[in-house]
């Protein structure tokens, strides 16, 4: 990644233009050509740092739920257990971290009902008890770095 | 929900990333049966009305060189979570910043933000500096770095017809966003 890739990351995690020829518009601002822009979009792709070019969606309004939540895992137990509930499909994110409450993931579901049957799966599945903490209110949308 | 089936044929296929072609939208809209120009219009207003929060690239912040970063939960009182939330939500070093429900006597926590960094020193100096900026002295807190990642894949909204590849993934959101 050099700086002219920096450049594009940072001007596309801000938005991008809906237009019939949007790449040329943006390669316009950073005075390369569209083709210039679509090649170093796929190269950041296939190597792996951008996961996506597409959107984010407020999944909720898609009909969907989505939370967080949290289990306290055994130290013992905890190789068998990321393994049981990253089984399920509706895991999206799940971290191992520093704290009595151990390992953290997020869920998506197609509906909003769903959520509360995959969690009382997953605490059946594990024997541990789940902490759910669904958003309640938003802050910032950002997830933008600035390179 | 309120979308249209032409707007969950549209919000499918493109969760997994718009084409890389000059006319993406024209690609997209050939693939669903509509115009360029009423893919461009559904999309602007899916946008407008915040169906789709943002359109654009999404980073994988581990492979950029994040490689530390701190899920930082604060019990703030009630009647302060609203300001405090605002003002953590704008430090640009703050990724996401949500409120979320305690569960006590186990978890006092209710407000949750996540501050990414190249090592963790610089998340620790990052940590101060809002402890500083945004008058949180007072307020109790907890630094949650993460140890490993298991998972960082597919949120998968709604189906799309076994011929189109699905790979929904959200930011993380992380990451860890949800």
């Amino acid at each position: 990644m050099d700086t002219r890739d920096a450049t594009i990351i940072n001007q596309l995690q801000g938005g991008f233009p809906i237009t019939e020829r949007p790449y040329a518009e943006v390669a316009k601002t950073l005075a390369i050509t569209e083709k210039e822009l679509i090649e170093r979009l796929e190269n950041l792709l296939a190597e792996g740092l951008l996961s996506r070019f597409g959107p984010l969606y407020h999944a909720e309004r898609l009909g969907g739920g989505l939370t967080l939540a949290a289990l306290h895992v055994p130290d013992e137990g905890f190789d068998r257990v990321a393994e049981q509930v990253n089984h399920f499909p509706e895991v999206a994110h799940n971290y191992q971290r520093e704290h009595h409450l151990n390992m953290w993931f997020v869920l998506a579901t197609e509906t909003a009902e769903r959520i509360d049957e995959v969690l009382t799966e997953i605490e059946q599945k594990t024997g541990c008890r789940v902490y759910n903490v669904p958003k309640i209110e938003e802050f910032f949308v950002g997830l933008r770095f600035e390179l | 929900m309120g979308l249209t089936a032409r707007d969950q044929q549209l919000v499918a296929a493109i969760q997994g990333g718009l084409p890389l072609v000059s006319r993406p939208f024209a690609e997209i809209g050939a693939r669903i049966g509509l115009s360029e120009n009423e893919t461009i219009e559904r999309i602007q207003a899916l946008l407008a009305d915040g169906t789709i929060k943002r359109l654009g690239v999404v980073v994988r912040h581990h492979e950029l060189g994040y490689r530390a970063n701190a899920m930082t939960v604060w019990n703030i009182p009630d009647d302060q979570v609203d300001e405090l939330g605002r003002r953590i939500g704008g430090v640009n070093f703050v990724t996401l910043c949500y409120r979320r429900p305690r569960h006590l006597p186990d978890w006092p926590y209710n407000l949750f933000s996540m501050i990414h960094g190249q090592n963790r020193a610089a998340v620790l100096h990052n940590i101060e500096h809002l402890i500083e900026r945004c008058g949180l002295k007072a307020i109790q807190h907890e630094v949650l770095f993460s140890r490993r990642r298991f998972k960082q894949c597919g949120a998968h909204y709604i189906d799309a017809p076994p011929h189109q590849p699905v790979v929904a993934r959200m930011h993380s959101p992380s990451e860890g966003q949800a």
